[in-house]
């Protein structure tokens, strides 16, 4: 894994500032480091020749205030830090819930709501350690260990040797042992993600194994796994500790050398006292960030990790808004949708979603799409949603291209009653009023009342006010289908897509339901997917694999459906 | 099901620390020498860099090079002790990790598997099962990072101090003021403002995480409605507001390293003061002024890794808690000291004015239940969801216990058994079955261990799964994935049907084995069952009507009572209940 993905400081400003505010921090500290050594080697060499406090205050002054902007450095940089990973949080998570709401409802289907979510909230605060420990001690690891190979040089030049040489040993072996290690320990972490799953599936199967017997004999069995488990990691883990172990031993050997090395000189009388004090102290210091990177590397690969699964969102091409010369108007109440020889295929999938399907929508119709699950019938749905475009095929409406019409203007024409609608952490009104904020409260309460809400709807505890939703009350299915009905009457569009409404639902909500719709689709252009045929309106067709077909049965009496626009008529075409 | 009584208020921190602790008793050898390993390997660290000063101070005197050999061997000795005994600490370490986790896994299974299902209800709620899981596994981390660093800080803290006082006994107090400061003030400091900003967060948090969720999970619906807009907007202010706490709580939250360096710059800075002026006073030696000052810089090592540890310690804490308080949680059945023996086939049981209130509840969930399963008879148990029907199961699967009214398995109180001898005679599908991360065959021999391949065939086959497994490339052992993810809800449902008929029970209960199928699958699946269980006894548990024509006798629940018993023409005779329920949901169901 790459230290610093450059996507980072392409994709956040904050993250580019931050990173030239932590070089400057980098530089002074390590002149403080250097400042530091410099005055302890003075000060103890100086009292050793007998100099008394007094003379040395200024000195010990200097320590002091050296000592100190050190803590405020440390101080500063982890505040600055902080910050700094908030703002870049802030602005990885703006990117990318827009550019997920851009890739649109299909994109996000499945469990990749639940992901980005976490994603977006916990994922993204791996980014702490990231930004306030390991990003530091990456610049202080790239500029410290020069700084002292330099200074030391400069003051005796054959130490400066001893830890120019044996500084490039330590990334060397870190990076062989590392090589040699790495494979093994992702495995094995990999295997204590199992066990901790294997751990879970038992408890959450308690019931089921209790009610075949096996519920005591599993207790061995997990204690046996968890034994098995321990001594193969720890297999593992005596080469995979390797590493740190090359590092101490590496660094510690290197002050051992230095130590020795300079003491024979000075006590043969090649050297001075503050000299020899100063390459001892210093030299410590040149292996010290590089252990404390490959350590904060650890605490930071969650947030690393993080951030690569958002880049790899953001780089998800979104499907772009239509250009063209002028974009086309379309009014569903009089214009005709005409779907040609249209196919939809999901990446990865062997089968396309619908196969050819041609039909024509004319302004009034009622059209039934029955099929087995997965036969399409959402997908054609999505379509028209324009939540998904044809792989190949045709929809016109009226003489346009549908792929030309500007999505907002084409979705303000529709009403959608989903199969499980969602309903959002506030109030019923707002769910209601969902897409119009200026809604008034009697068009709403109106909405409610059309689609059979208003009655659980008063005798909830706030009325319309009651927040619902994810952290508020819960509604059953039916209601929640009658809150989706009510926004549906209050959008009161010429086209309505209906989603099985009824299915998951006992017998007496469902005939509530009914009656509510049957006002519903009165003069308006109704597509509706039903397993149940006998709320069947108007022509009936049949999804199998992808391919439409008309029901044997034909059509129904659209009863309620006689309204100004006429009988409906539906044409298939292929 | 209903609650059970959440933890008890009066559980204290420390208190189910050290009950999680007192499980890790036995390996004490283990953790002491982990312990040792560690303070020697940061010891030989201090003691490297004091030696080192000493060598270079007494080798600007000057003397013999004999006065220095000692120095020069013990300097290259510590620096490869300290390598190899921080090696062994860490190998150490994890070992008696895992150990624990071992030991704290197997304990906290024993008494989940007590109190499931019934003393679970409370934490079946939403992840609480999950997050329990990983608190278990949490305790490994509970040695490594908040146990053994306080005990290894003070072991060399205390050491080092000692060691100076030797030298210099002023400068030995301010040592050791400034470790203890560093060592004990500074963590339980930044721990207290990390979790007051965490505190002062966590409403922020929450708000994101619901608006995104809103916003991901209500994707289709926005765009549909042009409400996008809308609710990125409402996300943004939620980022906006945890943004600004979080930028306001940074510099709390930097206290620690700030802190942290400051005492021991000032500590570092008095231990040469003190030193050098007694130096100047004549009262001090080159020698142990280098060695006391190199001390006090090194020294500091010992207490960084404190204030991570006091945070991860309330964590730990909390973690501890909740692990305390499933351990407290009272078993949900009572078990006879003196159990009957096993009972013998065939099975009759006999349930009279049989009665179950949860803890905690005002209203009963069943009330006067009379019910009898008679060896070959078919028994169908029918009414709306929260009807009772599954707490009638519980108590046949001896989940619950009645409050009032008998219950009689072969003629003896049936709470006089063994609850595992009677699920030996009465068992099958539980609501909602879970389906194992395993393989199918592991999944269906887990009914019974001693099956052969041609019993697990005929389950198979009586469920109509035998010729799908055939057709899989891998047949039998294609793995199922977590809760059975990579088979549909139909081929789930009836795999937990082969499982209840390959367990062969006296008596089959099959607790809405037809749920959340579709229309088609739940027809098909309710004939194959029917078919399947003809003349053995089973009680069977639905809210579909479909095909209760064949069964001997229905039970209408409604409301925890039963109001009406009979055959199916007998219930559609009397056109109550039952027959409204049945013209609704043929009315539903009727197919093209």
């Amino acid at each position: 894994m790459r230290p610093l993905d450059p996507r980072l400081l392409r994709y956040s400003a904050a993250a580019r500032g931050y990173l030239a505010v932590t070089v400057l921090l980098g530089l002074a500290a390590t002149a403080l480091i250097l400042l530091q050594a410099s005055l302890l080697a003075h000060l103890l060499a100086a009292a050793a020749a007998g100099t008394g406090v007094d003379v040395l205050a200024s000195s010990l002054a200097a320590l002091a205030i050296v000592l100190a902007a050190r803590a405020a450095a440390g101080y500063g940089g982890e505040v600055t830090a902080l910050r700094a990973a908030a703002a870049v949080k802030s602005q990885l998570r703006r990117r990318m819930t827009d550019h997920v709401l851009a890739l649109g409802p299909s994109w996000l289907t499945g469990h990749r709501s639940g992901e980005v979510t976490t994603l977006a909230t916990r994922g993204l605060d791996g980014l702490d350690p990231y930004f306030a420990r390991y990003l530091p001690q990456l610049v202080l690891a790239c500029v410290v260990p020069f700084a002292v190979l330099i200074r030391v040089g400069l003051a005796d030049p054959i130490s400066g040797m001893v830890i120019g040489v044996t500084l490039p040993l330590i990334p060397l072996f870190a990076i062989l042992v590392g090589l040699h290690t790495r494979a093994a320990t992702q495995r094995q972490w990999r295997l204590l993600a199992r066990l901790g799953g294997h751990f879970l599936d038992v408890v959450e199967g308690l019931p089921t194994l209790k009610l075949f017997g096996r519920g005591k004999p599993q207790a061995e069995v997990i204690g046996r796994v968890t034994g098995e488990y321990r001594k193969a990691t720890m297999a593992t883990l005596r080469v995979a500790f390797l590493s740190a172990f090359v590092l101490e031993l590496a660094a510690a050997l290197a002050t051992a050398l230095v130590a020795v090395e300079v003491g024979l000189r000075l006590l043969a009388g090649h050297m001075s006292y503050s000299t020899a004090l100063l390459v001892l102290l210093l030299t410590p210091e040149a292996y010290l960030p590089l252990r404390a990177v490959g350590a904060q590397f650890h605490a930071s690969t969650e947030g690393a990790a993080a951030a690569r699964d958002v880049f790899a969102i953001l780089d998800t091409p979104a499907p772009g808004r239509p250009a063209g010369p002028a974009l086309p108007t379309v009014d569903l109440a009089t214009d005709t949708i005409r779907l040609t020889g249209v196919s939809l295929s999901y990446p990865g999938r062997a089968r396309p979603t619908l196969d050819h399907v041609s039909l024509t929508i004319r302004p009034g119709d009622h059209i039934t799409l029955t099929g087995p699950s997965g036969a399409g019938k959402s997908s054609l749905l999505a379509l028209l949603l324009r939540f998904a475009e044809p792989t190949s095929g045709r929809i016109e409406v009226g003489r346009a291209d549908l792929a030309h019409v500007p999505r907002d203007a084409w979705r303000r024409q529709i009403a959608w009653v989903p199969q499980d609608p969602h309903l959002f952490a506030a109030s019923v009104a707002e769910n209601i009023a969902l897409g119009d904020a200026y809604a008034s409260r009697e068009a709403i309460a109106a909405a409610a009342r059309a689609a059979g809400a208003d009655r659980f709807i008063d005798e909830l505890p706030q009325g319309y006010d009651t927040e619902v939703g994810e952290r508020g009350l819960r509604l059953s299915s039916g209601q929640r289908q009658q809150i989706a009905l009510a926004r549906a009457f209050l959008r009161d569009a010429p086209l309505l897509l209906l989603d099985e409404p009824a299915a998951h639902l006992d017998a007496g909500t469902a005939a509530r339901l009914d009656a509510a719709l049957t006002a519903l689709v009165a003069d308006r252009t109704v597509i509706r997917v039903s397993h149940d045929l006998k709320r069947a309106l108007g022509r009936i067709f049949t999804l199998d694999h992808g391919r439409l077909r008309q029901a044997a049965g034909g059509s129904k009496g659209s009863e309620g459906s006689g309204g100004s626009r006429g009988k409906a008529v539906l044409a298939v075409t292929s | 099901m209903t609650a059970i009584a959440p933890a008890r208020p009066g559980t204290t921190g420390p208190d189910s620390l050290f009950r999680l602790l007192r499980l890790a008793r036995p390996m004490r050898r283990e953790l002491l020498l982990a312990v040792l390993a560690g303070a020697g390997g940061c010891a030989a660290g201090v003691a490297l860099l004091a030696t080192s000063g000493f060598l270079l101070a007494r080798a600007s005197q000057h003397p013999d090079i004999v006065a220095i050999s000692v120095a020069v061997v013990l300097v290259r000795a510590l620096s490869v002790g300290r390598g190899v005994l921080r090696y062994l600490e860490r190998l150490f370490s994890h070992d008696v990790a895992f150990r624990v986790l071992a030991d704290v896994r197997v304990a906290v299974y024993r008494k989940l598997e007590r109190l499931a299902p019934a003393g679970l209800a409370a934490f079946r709620s939403g992840d609480v099962l999950t997050r329990l899981v990983s608190d278990v596994d949490a305790t490994q981390d509970l040695f490594i990072r908040c146990l053994a660093p306080p005990l290894t800080a003070a072991l060399v803290g205390a050491g080092v101090t000692t060691a100076v006082l030797l030298i210099l006994a002023p400068a030995a107090g301010v040592l050791a003021a400034g470790l203890l400061a560093a060592g004990v003030l500074v963590p339980l400091a930044a721990a207290a403002s990390a979790r007051r900003a965490a505190r002062r967060t966590a409403p922020a948090r929450g708000e994101l995480g619901a608006a995104v969720t809103d916003l991901l999970n209500g994707a289709a619906e926005l765009h549909a409605f042009g409400a996008v807009e809308a609710g990125l907007n409402r996300a943004r202010a939620a980022d906006a507001e945890l943004t600004r706490l979080a930028r306001r709580s940074a510099a709390a939250s930097g206290l620690g390293t700030g802190l942290t360096a400051a005492v021991s710059g000032l500590t570092l800075w008095g231990v040469l003061l003190l030193g050098v002026a007694a130096t100047g006073a004549g009262a001090l030696g080159r020698v142990p002024l280098a060695v006391i000052t190199l001390t006090a810089l090194a020294a500091f090592e010992v207490v960084t890794a404190l204030p991570a540890a006091a945070l991860q310690l309330g964590q730990a804490r909390t973690a501890a808690d909740r692990i305390a308080a499933v351990a407290d949680t009272a078993d949900p059945v009572r078990r006879p000291d003196r159990p009957f023996p096993p009972p013998e086939r065939p099975v009759r049981i006999s349930i009279r004015g049989g009665s179950v209130t949860y803890p905690g509840q005002d209203t009963p969930a069943v009330r006067d239940i009379d019910l009898d399963l008679e060896p070959g008879r078919r028994v169908a148990l029918v009414g709306a969801a929260g009807a009772g029907k599954s707490t009638l199961v519980a108590v046949l699967f001896r989940f619950a216990d009645l409050s009032s009214g008998t219950a009689r398995l072969n003629g003896r109180d049936l709470a006089g058994y063994d609850p595992d001898d009677v699920r030996a005679v009465i068992t099958g599908c539980a609501a909602d079955p879970h389906i194992f991360d395993a393989t199918i065959r592991d999944n269906l021999r887990l009914a019974r261990p001693s099956a052969s391949d041609a019993e697990l065939a005929a389950a198979a086959d009586r469920a109509r799964l035998l010729d799908w497994i055939g057709s899989l490339p891998l047949g039998w052992d294609t793995p199922v994935g977590t809760h059975g993810t990579a088979l549909s809800g139909g081929q789930r449902q009836r795999l937990a049907l082969a499982r209840a008929l390959l367990a062969d029970p006296a008596v089959l209960v099959l607790d809405e084995p037809t749920a959340h199928l579709d229309p088609e699958n739940r027809r098909a699946l309710a004939a194959d069952l029917l078919a399947a269980t003809a003349g053995r006894s089973t009680l069977l548990i639905t809210h579909d009507l479909e095909g209760l024509d064949q069964v001997d006798e229905i039970v209408v629940l409604e409301q925890g009572r039963v109001t009406e018993r009979g055959t199916h023409r007998q219930l559609i005779e009397a056109g109550g209940v039952y027959h409204r329920l049945w013209q609704a949901g043929r009315c539903a169901d009727d197919r093209p």
